[in-house]
């Protein structure tokens, strides 16, 4: 394994000094007097929970937020940072988690915008994002449009926007948790060479392994202040971890891996075209889930993720109804009410809007999939019974609410992802369809999810869990596989899987029953069949 | 049907479709930045009134079209105000410029209505106007015409191969993304706005200085709306734009042919021959949701608010 240490020297220039930097939102401390240094060809890790700060440190390195208070130090001098322009102008990149890309214009327009006047030609653009992309082992065709990339693709798009500047420090905000491993290996490489070439980088992420293999220091950020400071290959992954959460919450569980019983969802050769020109169309997909197993279906955002949630919820009706089947028959022409009453209950991926209407109080909300469970009594609301559910859900799954009437646009985004998957846990399905169960749910929520939905697996629903947190999918899944492209992947025990295997999956690389050596061998063997048969002539 | 009928309703379309090729552009131009301007019809009137008024009294055609679109600047920079510097709903503001438009041309121009001024002159040009059909219809029309086909260049040109049109683009589908690269998002809806007031203003003027020389309330006759539909089913592409425009004017004139033939079918029914004709034609078109999405705006009439 490559070791960042071997390279680092704690005595290089500083090329950014931040100091007390603080900033206060409305009802919230985001950044706590923080101090953090960078020094020139340096990675650091900037390490913390969703709502720990991060976020909002960037952004104000990236001169989107203004700092209440604080210092800047810049290459020495002492600097405000104005903007983003000018941020860009001082040789600070930034590289987003949603990224900050045009899907209608090709890379080169994309690029082009940034750069202001220099990109005047763009065929010298062009021609220098090939360069550029070949130089840093990322491939990129500049006269693409970024509508038809992968997401891999359009972070190399925002990589390779901020390389062909003169770029000085580079932020990455959460750059692994769109990428397969091995994507993730080939990132690597590309920001240890830019960190030897002399290029600062801040790598945020809340992965501890990602930053243990790659940063030379890191700082950790906890609930807006400096919480510790470390090297990452001198510390462990637990000790991090605590750094990162404090002292009190449980930080993982291995649970027991279970073979299901009789099968309750069975898919059968479903496939849609998707009628959005930026969406994927499913591909021909064949899936059993079993009663008492958890099924976790890996892949990058955008591969068919949604439009196989839309199909099997019920809010896209397909033509052939006979692909999706429950025990009590085919369901592909149901509507969402009736799929839930026949056992279905479903966690879309955006919680506000579809997993809960923003303006309406969690009861409503409450109300709105759990209508089927007695809250309803002759076309009327029975309001009692709907409350005590609501409060049910908000005691057991430790939802931060003041009560039972707080709009569901007021609850963090963790809080309100805890409260809609315990409503629809409550219900006690027979079968639980997940999107992204934990997305951005903090570690020890986490857990909590984690456990309810093992609980609900032992107690006979069949589960289907739809994420990108390949660890998450290993950790609490029976059995795995990954969507590319709209096709879905060979199924395996997630046991008898590996991470790379997985990642090869995401990648759309299927022919996982012959691993290598195999290969090798049945050359051989087939190239020893061909001399024997040319002899016998 | 004689050669000479033909020549004539050519020309004529091309007359009555310019005041809306103008302000179509306009509304295009706006709604590529984002920004969704309800209000075309009364920066319309306000570019009619404006221009009658301003020709009436100094008599000079160039004063009375710099007032028009003077006053269309105007009207769309209110507009700005509430809806990109308050950050008001687009929609109702747009709606609110409309009403009052029409309210403010119609008492501006009372005391003006029915009075004549000399419309502006056709400029035939030699050899070319002679052309048979066709040269009537391209080549003797009035200076705003030859205008109109100018800036249809510019504006195709524009979108396809500038700097600033990409901004423009860029702009209206993802304002959040273009505010982090460092591009100035409200500058650029604010000039896309005006810009959008002077064509509305300089197609108002149109109406009251050339195309019938004088003042009646209410004279844009929801040319500011079809303009507004025109954009939408033409998919926010210039060239569909233009053939939106034209087919409207070809549409106005063959009801008015037809009346003059004596067709036994209610004029009522007939005028609204060119409305009905433009929607279908361009409905027919836009129809492919997966092309048009190509061009539309993503983030038209979301409000912007750096550093949400």
């Amino acid at each position: 394994m490559n070791t960042p240490t071997a390279s680092f020297q704690p005595d290089r220039p500083k090329r950014l000094i931040m100091q007390g930097i603080t900033k206060q939102y409305p009802g919230c401390l985001a950044n706590d007097s923080i101090d953090i240094d960078i020094g020139v060809g340096e990675i650091h890790a900037l390490l913390g929970e969703n709502g720990a700060g991060k976020s909002t440190l960037m952004k104000i390195i990236y001169g989107l937020v203004k700092p209440d208070a604080g210092e800047i130090t810049w290459e020495g001098d002492k600097i405000r940072i104005k903007d983003p322009a000018h941020a860009r102008k001082l040789g600070i990149g930034m590289v987003f988690q949603h990224f900050s890309l045009f899907e209608t214009l090709t890379v080169t327009e994309n690029i082009a915008l940034a750069l202001g006047d220099e990109a005047k030609d763009m065929k010298v653009l062009a021609e220098k994002i090939r360069t550029v992309s070949a130089r840093y082992g990322m491939a990129l065709n500049p006269d693409r449009y970024v509508h038809s990339l992968s997401v891999g693709e359009r972070q190399r798009v925002e990589i390779v926007r901020c390389l062909v500047q003169d770029i000085r420090l580079l932020i990455l905000d959460e750059p692994t948790s769109v990428l397969t491993p091995q994507e993730v290996d080939t990132l690597f490489v590309t920001l240890r060479r830019l960190a030897e070439e002399g290029c600062s980088i801040l790598f945020i992420s809340h992965k501890l392994n990602e930053v243990k293999a790659l940063c030379h220091r890191a700082t950790v950020l906890r609930a807006g202040h400096v919480s510790g400071a470390c090297l990452p290959t001198e510390e462990d992954a637990s000790s991090m971890a605590r750094m990162m959460v404090g002292d009190e919450t449980p930080i993982s569980m291995a649970y027991d891996k279970v073979q299901g019983q009789d099968i309750f969802l069975q898919i059968r050769g479903l496939s849609r075209i998707s009628e959005d020109p930026f969406g994927v169309d499913l591909k021909n997909i064949n899936l059993d889930v079993h009663a008492g197993e958890i099924v976790g279906i890996a892949g990058v955002a955008g591969n068919g993720q949604e439009e196989l949630l839309a199909a099997l919820s019920g809010e896209d009706i397909i033509k052939n109804h006979d692909a999706i089947h429950f025990p009590c028959g085919p369901v592909g022409n149901l509507s969402p009410e009736k799929r839930r009453g026949k056992g279905l209950a479903f966690v879309p991926e955006e919680r506000l809007g579809r997993g809960a209407v923003p303006d309406m109080s969690l009861k409503d909300n409450a109300l709105l999939t759990g209508f089927l469970t007695g809250l309803i009594k002759n076309g009327m609301i029975d309001h009692e019974s709907t409350d005590s559910f609501a409060k049910k859900i908000i005691k057991k799954f430790k939802v931060k609410t003041p009560n039972s009437g707080t709009h569901a646009k007021s609850l963090s985004g963790g809080n309100l992802q805890k409260f809609i998957i315990g409503r629809e846990i409550m219900q006690n399905p027979r079968l639980l369809i997940a999107a992204h169960p934990t997305w951005g749910v903090d570690i020890g929520a986490a857990t909590a999810i984690h456990q309810a939905l093992i609980e609900l697996r032992d107690n006979g629903a069949a589960i289907l869990i739809v994420s990108e947190d390949i660890d998450e999918l290993f950790q609490i899944s029976d059995r795995l596989c990954a969507l590319c492209d709209g096709a879905l992947s060979p199924i395996k025990p997630a046991p008898s899987t590996t991470v790379e295997e997985v990642g090869r999956w995401m990648a759309g690389i299927f022919d996982t029953d012959v691993c290598d050596d195999e290969l090798f061998d049945k050359k051989s063997v087939s190239a020893q069949a061909t001399a024997t048969a040319v002899q016998t002539h | 049907m004689d050669i000479d009928l033909i020549t004539n309703i050519l020309y004529a379309m091309i007359r009555t479709g310019t005041p809306l090729l103008i302000v179509a552009l306009g509304e295009m131009v706006c709604e590529k930045s984002g920004v969704l301007n309800l209000g075309q019809e009364g920066m319309m009137l306000m570019g009619a009134v404006a221009g009658f008024i301003a020709t009436w009294l100094t008599g000079s055609l160039f004063f009375g079209f710099l007032m028009a679109i003077v006053a269309g600047v105007v009207m769309s920079q209110l507009f700005a105000m509430i809806a990109l510097g308050l950050n008001a709903n687009q929609v109702a503001t747009g709606l609110a410029l409309t009403i009052f438009g029409g309210g403010l041309s119609a008492f501006i121009g009372s005391s003006f209505v029915g009075k004549p001024i000399d419309g502006l002159e056709i400029i035939a040009i030699p050899f070319l106007s002679d052309i048979p059909v066709i040269g009537k219809m391209l080549f003797a029309q009035d200076l705003i015409v030859y205008l109109s086909f100018v800036l249809f260049g510019i504006i195709f040109w524009f979108f396809r191969s500038s700097r600033t049109g990409l901004i423009v683009k860029a702009v209206g589908e993802n304002p959040h993304a273009a505010n982090a690269i460092g591009l100035p998002v409200l500058r650029t809806r604010y000039l896309a706005v005006a810009f959008g007031g002077a064509m509305a203003g300089l197609a108002g003027g149109y109406l009251s200085l050339a195309y019938t020389p004088l003042w009646a309330e209410n004279m844009t006759a929801g040319r500011g709306w079809i303009a507004l539909a025109l954009v939408v089913f033409a998919s926010w592409r210039t060239e569909r734009i233009l053939l939106g425009a034209y087919l409207f004017g070809l549409a106005s004139i063959l009801h008015l042919v037809a009346q003059g033939l004596g067709f036994a079918v209610s004029p009522n029914l007939l005028a609204m021959l060119p409305y009905i004709a433009t929607v279908l034609v361009l409905v027919m078109m836009s129809r492919n949701q997966g092309r048009s999405k190509m061009y539309a705006p993503i983030s038209l009439g979301k409000p912007f608010h750096a550093g949400a």
